[in-house]
Protein backbone atom coordinates (compact mmCIF):
# COMPACT_ATOMS: atom_id res chain seq x y z
CA UNK A 1 0.00 0.00 0.00
CA UNK A 2 1.35 3.61 -1.06
CA UNK A 3 2.69 5.58 1.73
CA UNK A 4 0.09 8.96 1.51
CA UNK A 5 0.68 12.37 3.15
CA UNK A 6 -1.48 15.08 2.85
CA UNK A 7 0.01 18.65 3.76
CA UNK A 8 -3.12 20.79 4.30
CA UNK A 9 -4.53 23.61 5.85
CA UNK A 10 -8.34 23.50 7.43
CA UNK A 11 -9.49 26.44 5.62
CA UNK A 12 -8.27 25.51 1.89
CA UNK A 13 -11.56 24.09 -0.39
CA UNK A 14 -8.60 22.36 -2.71
CA UNK A 15 -7.52 20.36 0.41
CA UNK A 16 -10.66 19.46 1.11
CA UNK A 17 -11.00 18.47 -2.40
CA UNK A 18 -8.15 16.32 -2.28
CA UNK A 19 -8.96 14.38 1.58
CA UNK A 20 -12.82 13.36 0.21
CA UNK A 21 -11.23 12.22 -3.03
CA UNK A 22 -8.97 9.99 -1.64
CA UNK A 23 -11.59 8.85 0.87
CA UNK A 24 -14.05 7.77 -1.70
CA UNK A 25 -10.91 5.90 -3.56
CA UNK A 26 -10.49 4.51 -0.35
CA UNK A 27 -6.93 5.70 0.02
CA UNK A 28 -5.59 5.59 3.80
CA UNK A 29 -3.45 8.80 4.16
CA UNK A 30 -2.16 11.32 7.22
CA UNK A 31 -3.08 14.84 7.29
CA UNK A 32 -0.55 16.85 8.57
CA UNK A 33 -1.99 20.76 9.32
CA UNK A 34 0.55 23.13 8.81
CA UNK A 35 -1.71 25.93 10.00
CA UNK A 36 0.37 27.48 12.66
CA UNK A 37 2.08 24.40 13.17
CA UNK A 38 5.63 25.33 12.81
CA UNK A 39 7.48 21.82 12.65
CA UNK A 40 4.72 20.37 9.81
CA UNK A 41 4.86 23.38 7.71
CA UNK A 42 9.40 23.24 8.00
CA UNK A 43 8.67 19.34 7.34
CA UNK A 44 6.63 20.45 4.27
CA UNK A 45 8.84 23.46 2.96
CA UNK A 46 11.39 20.78 3.41
CA UNK A 47 10.36 17.93 1.28
CA UNK A 48 8.73 19.93 -1.22
CA UNK A 49 10.29 23.18 -1.27
CA UNK A 50 6.72 24.79 -1.64
CA UNK A 51 4.24 27.53 0.53
CA UNK A 52 1.27 26.24 -0.96
CA UNK A 53 -1.16 23.82 -0.03
CA UNK A 54 -2.69 21.23 -0.50
CA UNK A 55 0.84 19.32 -1.04
CA UNK A 56 0.09 15.29 -1.44
CA UNK A 57 3.18 13.25 -1.17
CA UNK A 58 3.11 9.85 -2.48
CA UNK A 59 5.70 7.27 -1.60
CA UNK A 60 7.97 10.39 -1.67
CA UNK A 61 7.14 11.90 -4.49
CA UNK A 62 5.95 15.36 -4.35
CA UNK A 63 2.15 16.50 -6.43
CA UNK A 64 1.96 20.10 -5.73
CA UNK A 65 -2.10 21.51 -5.36
CA UNK A 66 -5.33 18.89 -6.49
CA UNK A 67 -3.47 16.97 -9.14
CA UNK A 68 -6.32 13.77 -10.15
CA UNK A 69 -4.38 12.78 -13.13
CA UNK A 70 -0.96 12.55 -11.17
CA UNK A 71 -2.90 11.19 -8.06
CA UNK A 72 -4.48 8.71 -10.17
CA UNK A 73 -1.17 7.45 -11.68
CA UNK A 74 0.75 7.43 -8.75
CA UNK A 75 -1.14 5.83 -7.13
CA UNK A 76 -2.64 3.04 -10.37
CA UNK A 77 -6.09 4.40 -10.24
CA UNK B 1 -26.24 14.05 -27.28
CA UNK B 2 -28.06 15.30 -24.28
CA UNK B 3 -30.14 18.74 -24.87
CA UNK B 4 -28.10 20.63 -22.47
CA UNK B 5 -24.23 20.71 -21.18
CA UNK B 6 -24.02 23.29 -18.64
CA UNK B 7 -19.63 24.51 -18.24
CA UNK B 8 -19.15 25.48 -14.79
CA UNK B 9 -20.31 24.51 -11.35
CA UNK B 10 -19.94 27.96 -9.27
CA UNK B 11 -23.31 29.40 -7.92
CA UNK B 12 -24.71 29.87 -11.31
CA UNK B 13 -23.94 26.79 -12.53
CA UNK B 14 -25.09 24.54 -9.90
CA UNK B 15 -28.19 26.88 -9.52
CA UNK B 16 -28.87 26.38 -13.47
CA UNK B 17 -28.38 22.11 -12.74
CA UNK B 18 -31.08 22.43 -9.84
CA UNK B 19 -33.66 23.90 -12.39
CA UNK B 20 -32.45 21.99 -15.02
CA UNK B 21 -33.05 18.79 -12.86
CA UNK B 22 -36.28 19.87 -11.83
CA UNK B 23 -37.61 20.89 -15.63
CA UNK B 24 -35.62 17.01 -16.02
CA UNK B 25 -33.70 18.10 -18.48
CA UNK B 26 -31.69 16.08 -20.16
CA UNK B 27 -27.98 17.59 -19.36
CA UNK B 28 -24.96 17.21 -18.39
CA UNK B 29 -22.47 19.38 -16.21
CA UNK B 30 -18.94 19.83 -16.71
CA UNK B 31 -16.64 21.96 -14.23
CA UNK B 32 -12.96 21.67 -12.92
CA UNK B 33 -14.17 21.92 -10.06
CA UNK B 34 -17.18 22.58 -7.43
CA UNK B 35 -18.28 26.19 -5.88
CA UNK B 36 -15.86 28.24 -8.15
CA UNK B 37 -14.78 31.85 -6.61
CA UNK B 38 -17.53 30.93 -3.87
CA UNK B 39 -15.19 28.22 -2.49
CA UNK B 40 -12.17 30.78 -1.73
CA UNK B 41 -14.32 33.63 -0.12
CA UNK B 42 -13.85 33.71 3.25
CA UNK B 43 -16.73 35.31 4.81
CA UNK B 44 -20.21 35.72 3.12
CA UNK B 45 -22.77 37.89 4.69
CA UNK B 46 -24.91 38.59 1.92
CA UNK B 47 -26.67 35.79 0.67
CA UNK B 48 -30.40 36.03 1.69
CA UNK B 49 -30.96 33.32 4.62
CA UNK B 50 -27.37 33.15 5.68
CA UNK B 51 -26.55 36.07 7.95
CA UNK B 52 -22.59 34.64 8.15
CA UNK B 53 -21.53 31.60 6.33
CA UNK B 54 -17.87 30.88 5.09
CA UNK B 55 -17.93 30.11 1.19
CA UNK B 56 -16.94 26.26 1.95
CA UNK B 57 -19.95 26.15 4.06
CA UNK B 58 -22.19 27.51 1.41
CA UNK B 59 -20.52 25.14 -1.73
CA UNK B 60 -21.35 22.54 0.19
CA UNK B 61 -24.98 23.63 0.68
CA UNK B 62 -25.06 24.18 -2.84
CA UNK B 63 -23.53 20.81 -3.51
CA UNK B 64 -25.71 18.77 -1.44
CA UNK B 65 -28.89 20.60 -2.99
CA UNK B 66 -27.58 19.75 -6.42
CA UNK B 67 -26.67 15.66 -5.47
CA UNK B 68 -30.29 15.72 -4.07
CA UNK B 69 -31.24 15.13 -7.89
CA UNK B 70 -29.30 12.29 -9.88
CA UNK B 71 -27.33 14.80 -12.25
CA UNK B 72 -24.91 13.75 -14.72
CA UNK B 73 -21.72 15.79 -13.27
CA UNK B 74 -18.43 15.95 -14.53
CA UNK B 75 -16.35 17.26 -12.32
CA UNK B 76 -12.28 18.00 -12.78
CA UNK B 77 -12.59 17.94 -16.31
CA UNK B 78 -11.60 21.32 -17.56
CA UNK B 79 -13.72 22.58 -20.59
CA UNK B 80 -11.02 23.37 -23.71
CA UNK B 81 -12.97 24.56 -26.22
CA UNK B 82 -16.40 24.78 -27.24
CA UNK B 83 -17.18 24.41 -31.18
CA UNK B 84 -20.43 24.38 -33.37
CA UNK B 85 -21.21 21.62 -35.86
CA UNK B 86 -24.37 21.39 -38.31
CA UNK B 87 -26.38 18.69 -39.40
CA UNK B 88 -29.43 18.04 -40.89
CA UNK B 89 -31.05 18.29 -37.45
CA UNK B 90 -29.76 21.66 -37.55
CA UNK B 91 -26.79 23.27 -35.29
CA UNK B 92 -25.69 21.61 -32.06
CA UNK B 93 -22.43 22.04 -30.27
CA UNK B 94 -19.52 20.24 -29.27
CA UNK B 95 -17.97 20.98 -25.74
CA UNK B 96 -14.38 19.77 -25.28
CA UNK B 97 -12.44 18.57 -22.86
CA UNK B 98 -8.81 17.21 -22.57
CA UNK B 99 -10.73 13.97 -22.05
CA UNK B 100 -13.70 13.71 -24.88
CA UNK B 101 -16.12 15.62 -26.57
CA UNK B 102 -19.54 16.06 -25.69
CA UNK B 103 -22.52 16.82 -27.81
CA UNK B 104 -25.43 19.00 -26.89
CA UNK B 105 -27.97 21.10 -28.47
CA UNK B 106 -27.24 23.87 -26.44
CA UNK B 107 -25.11 25.27 -24.04
CA UNK B 108 -24.88 27.36 -20.65
CA UNK B 109 -21.33 28.96 -19.91
CA UNK B 110 -20.80 29.39 -16.47
CA UNK B 111 -17.24 28.95 -16.55
CA UNK B 112 -16.79 32.49 -14.27
CA UNK B 113 -13.58 34.31 -14.01
CA UNK B 114 -9.89 33.67 -12.63
CA UNK B 115 -7.31 35.86 -10.55
CA UNK B 116 -5.69 38.04 -12.94
CA UNK B 117 -1.86 37.30 -13.13
CA UNK B 118 0.79 40.18 -11.38
CA UNK B 119 3.13 39.40 -14.40
CA UNK B 120 6.15 40.87 -13.26
CA UNK B 121 9.70 39.55 -12.85
CA UNK B 122 9.55 36.67 -9.78
CA UNK B 123 5.38 36.20 -10.01
CA UNK B 124 4.88 33.11 -11.72
CA UNK B 125 8.27 31.20 -10.14
CA UNK B 126 7.64 31.91 -6.80
CA UNK B 127 3.45 30.39 -7.00
CA UNK B 128 3.81 28.37 -3.78
CA UNK B 129 6.66 29.25 -3.05
CA UNK B 130 5.35 32.88 -1.37
CA UNK B 131 3.28 33.99 -3.49
CA UNK B 132 -0.42 32.92 -3.41
CA UNK B 133 -3.22 33.84 -5.33
CA UNK B 134 -5.76 32.41 -2.57
CA UNK B 135 -5.34 34.06 1.13
CA UNK B 136 -7.86 31.75 2.39
CA UNK B 137 -6.17 28.48 1.02
CA UNK B 138 -2.27 29.21 1.64
CA UNK B 139 -3.16 31.87 4.68
CA UNK B 140 -2.56 29.87 7.43
CA UNK B 141 1.04 29.05 6.62
CA UNK B 142 2.20 32.01 7.21
CA UNK B 143 1.57 32.32 10.69
CA UNK B 144 4.06 35.31 12.33
CA UNK B 145 5.57 36.05 8.76
CA UNK B 146 5.76 39.23 7.16
CA UNK B 147 3.53 39.42 4.38
CA UNK B 148 2.34 42.01 1.74
CA UNK B 149 -1.07 41.87 0.01
CA UNK B 150 -1.09 43.43 -3.11
CA UNK B 151 -4.46 45.19 -4.58
CA UNK B 152 -7.22 47.56 -2.76
CA UNK B 153 -10.39 46.37 -3.48
CA UNK B 154 -12.75 44.56 -1.57
CA UNK B 155 -10.81 41.03 -2.26
CA UNK B 156 -7.71 42.60 -1.18
CA UNK B 157 -9.18 44.03 2.07
CA UNK B 158 -10.48 40.60 2.35
CA UNK B 159 -7.19 39.12 2.07
CA UNK B 160 -5.68 41.75 4.54
CA UNK B 161 -8.82 40.67 7.41
CA UNK B 162 -7.81 37.33 6.98
CA UNK B 163 -4.02 37.74 7.01
CA UNK B 164 -4.57 40.33 10.55
CA UNK B 165 -5.45 37.17 12.42
CA UNK B 166 -2.40 34.93 11.34
CA UNK B 167 0.85 36.88 10.21
CA UNK B 168 3.14 39.58 12.24
CA UNK B 169 3.01 42.08 9.75
CA UNK B 170 0.18 42.83 7.02
CA UNK B 171 1.73 45.50 4.22
CA UNK B 172 -1.45 46.28 1.81
CA UNK B 173 0.27 47.82 -1.49
CA UNK B 174 -2.12 49.50 -3.32
CA UNK B 175 -1.61 51.18 -7.20
CA UNK B 176 -3.81 53.83 -6.62
CA UNK B 177 -3.85 56.44 -4.27
CA UNK B 178 -6.65 55.61 -2.10
CA UNK B 179 -8.36 52.16 -0.95
CA UNK B 180 -11.65 51.46 -2.26
CA UNK B 181 -13.74 48.53 -1.28
CA UNK B 182 -16.15 48.57 1.47
CA UNK B 183 -16.09 51.54 3.78
CA UNK B 184 -16.33 48.86 6.75
CA UNK B 185 -13.79 46.52 5.84
CA UNK B 186 -11.41 49.42 5.14
CA UNK B 187 -12.12 51.13 8.19
CA UNK B 188 -10.97 47.51 10.29
CA UNK B 189 -7.76 47.50 7.81
CA UNK B 190 -6.83 51.47 8.70
CA UNK B 191 -7.27 50.93 12.30
CA UNK B 192 -5.74 48.22 12.64
CA UNK B 193 -1.38 48.54 13.93
CA UNK B 194 -0.13 45.43 12.34
CA UNK B 195 -1.22 46.51 9.00
CA UNK B 196 0.58 49.44 6.95
CA UNK B 197 -1.09 50.22 3.73
CA UNK B 198 1.58 52.12 0.57
CA UNK B 199 -0.54 53.95 -1.57
CA UNK B 200 0.34 54.81 -4.74
CA UNK B 201 2.71 51.98 -5.44
CA UNK B 202 3.40 49.80 -8.25
CA UNK B 203 4.95 46.02 -6.96
CA UNK B 204 8.25 45.63 -9.91
CA UNK B 205 9.50 42.43 -8.27
CA UNK B 206 9.40 39.52 -6.26
CA UNK B 207 12.67 38.77 -4.77
CA UNK B 208 14.06 35.12 -3.20
CA UNK B 209 15.64 32.44 -3.14
CA UNK B 210 13.90 28.99 -2.71
CA UNK B 211 11.51 30.94 -1.25
CA UNK B 212 10.48 34.30 -1.26
CA UNK B 213 12.22 36.69 0.91
CA UNK B 214 11.23 40.55 -0.48
CA UNK B 215 9.15 42.36 -3.00
CA UNK B 216 10.36 45.42 -4.65
CA UNK B 217 8.48 48.75 -5.08
CA UNK B 218 8.39 52.09 -6.83
CA UNK B 219 6.59 54.98 -5.03
CA UNK B 220 5.92 58.25 -6.51
CA UNK B 221 9.17 57.23 -7.93
CA UNK B 222 11.48 56.29 -5.21
CA UNK B 223 12.46 52.60 -5.14
CA UNK B 224 11.50 50.46 -2.04
CA UNK B 225 11.92 47.28 -0.74
CA UNK B 226 10.47 45.30 2.01
CA UNK B 227 11.69 42.00 3.39
CA UNK B 228 8.79 39.30 3.80
CA UNK B 229 7.62 36.17 3.40
CA UNK B 230 4.23 36.15 1.20
CA UNK B 231 2.90 38.03 -1.29
CA UNK B 232 -1.06 37.57 -1.66
CA UNK B 233 -2.08 39.06 -5.13
CA UNK B 234 -5.74 40.54 -4.74
CA UNK B 235 -5.95 42.89 -8.15
CA UNK B 236 -8.91 41.54 -10.16
CA UNK B 237 -9.90 39.00 -12.25
CA UNK B 238 -10.51 38.08 -15.74
CA UNK B 239 -12.77 35.90 -17.24
CA UNK B 240 -12.93 32.47 -18.46
CA UNK B 241 -14.20 33.11 -22.20
CA UNK B 242 -11.84 32.25 -24.22
CA UNK B 243 -13.28 28.90 -24.52
CA UNK B 244 -15.37 30.10 -27.32
CA UNK B 245 -14.48 32.56 -30.08
CA UNK B 246 -17.77 32.48 -32.42
CA UNK B 247 -20.21 34.51 -29.54
CA UNK B 248 -20.04 38.45 -28.64
CA UNK B 249 -17.88 39.64 -26.38
CA UNK B 250 -17.09 43.28 -24.55
CA UNK B 251 -14.09 44.91 -24.37
CA UNK B 252 -13.31 43.50 -20.80
CA UNK B 253 -13.68 39.68 -22.88
CA UNK B 254 -16.73 39.11 -21.07
CA UNK B 255 -19.52 37.22 -22.84
CA UNK B 256 -22.44 39.88 -24.15
CA UNK B 257 -26.32 38.66 -22.69
CA UNK B 258 -29.66 39.93 -23.58
CA UNK B 259 -31.88 40.12 -20.20
CA UNK B 260 -33.03 36.14 -20.86
CA UNK B 261 -29.22 35.22 -20.96
CA UNK B 262 -29.18 34.32 -24.27
CA UNK B 263 -25.74 34.95 -25.96
CA UNK B 264 -25.56 36.18 -29.67
CA UNK B 265 -25.30 32.52 -31.09
CA UNK B 266 -28.77 30.85 -30.87
CA UNK B 267 -28.67 28.18 -28.30
CA UNK B 268 -25.43 29.34 -26.58
CA UNK B 269 -26.45 30.77 -23.09
CA UNK B 270 -24.30 32.39 -20.24
CA UNK B 271 -24.34 33.55 -16.74
CA UNK B 272 -22.56 34.53 -13.71
CA UNK B 273 -19.32 36.27 -13.42
CA UNK B 274 -18.34 35.19 -17.23
CA UNK B 275 -20.84 37.72 -18.43
CA UNK B 276 -21.36 41.33 -19.15
CA UNK B 277 -23.32 41.70 -15.63
CA UNK B 278 -21.84 44.09 -14.03
CA UNK B 279 -22.29 42.98 -10.75
CA UNK B 280 -20.41 40.11 -9.07
CA UNK B 281 -22.49 38.81 -6.88
CA UNK B 282 -23.24 35.08 -5.77
CA UNK B 283 -26.49 35.79 -5.55
CA UNK B 284 -26.38 37.61 -8.58
CA UNK B 285 -24.37 34.58 -10.47
CA UNK B 286 -27.09 32.04 -8.55
CA UNK B 287 -29.91 34.18 -10.23
CA UNK B 288 -28.70 34.27 -13.38
CA UNK B 289 -28.18 30.35 -13.58
CA UNK B 290 -31.94 29.81 -12.52
CA UNK B 291 -33.03 32.66 -15.38
CA UNK B 292 -30.77 30.41 -17.86
CA UNK B 293 -32.25 27.38 -17.95
CA UNK B 294 -35.21 29.14 -18.12
CA UNK B 295 -34.14 30.58 -21.70
CA UNK B 296 -32.91 26.71 -22.38
CA UNK B 297 -35.84 25.23 -21.79
CA UNK B 298 -37.41 27.84 -24.29
CA UNK B 299 -35.18 27.55 -26.48
CA UNK B 300 -35.05 23.61 -26.46
CA UNK B 301 -38.98 23.27 -26.48
CA UNK B 302 -39.12 25.76 -30.18
CA UNK B 303 -36.46 22.89 -31.51
CA UNK B 304 -39.70 20.13 -31.33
Amino acid sequence: MANVKVFSTPTCPYCTRVKSYLQEKHIAFENIDVAGVQNGLQYMINVSGQMGVPVVMIDGDVIVGFDKDKIDAKLGI
Amino acid sequence: MVDLIIVGAGPAGITAGVYAARKKIDFLMISEDIGGQTGLSADVENYTGYQFITGTELVAKFEEHLKQFNVKLKVDETVKRIGKASSTFGTHFIVETAKEPYEAKSVIIASGRRPRWLNVKGDEGFRNKGVSYCATCDGPVFSNKVVAVIGGGNAALDAVLQMMKIASKVYLININPALAGDPIMRDKVESSNKVEVINNAVTKEILGAQLVTAIKLEQAGVARELALQGVFVEIGSVPNSSIIDFVKKNNSNEIIVDNLNRTSEPGIFAAGDVTDIPEKQIIVAAGEGAKAVLGAFRYLAGLR
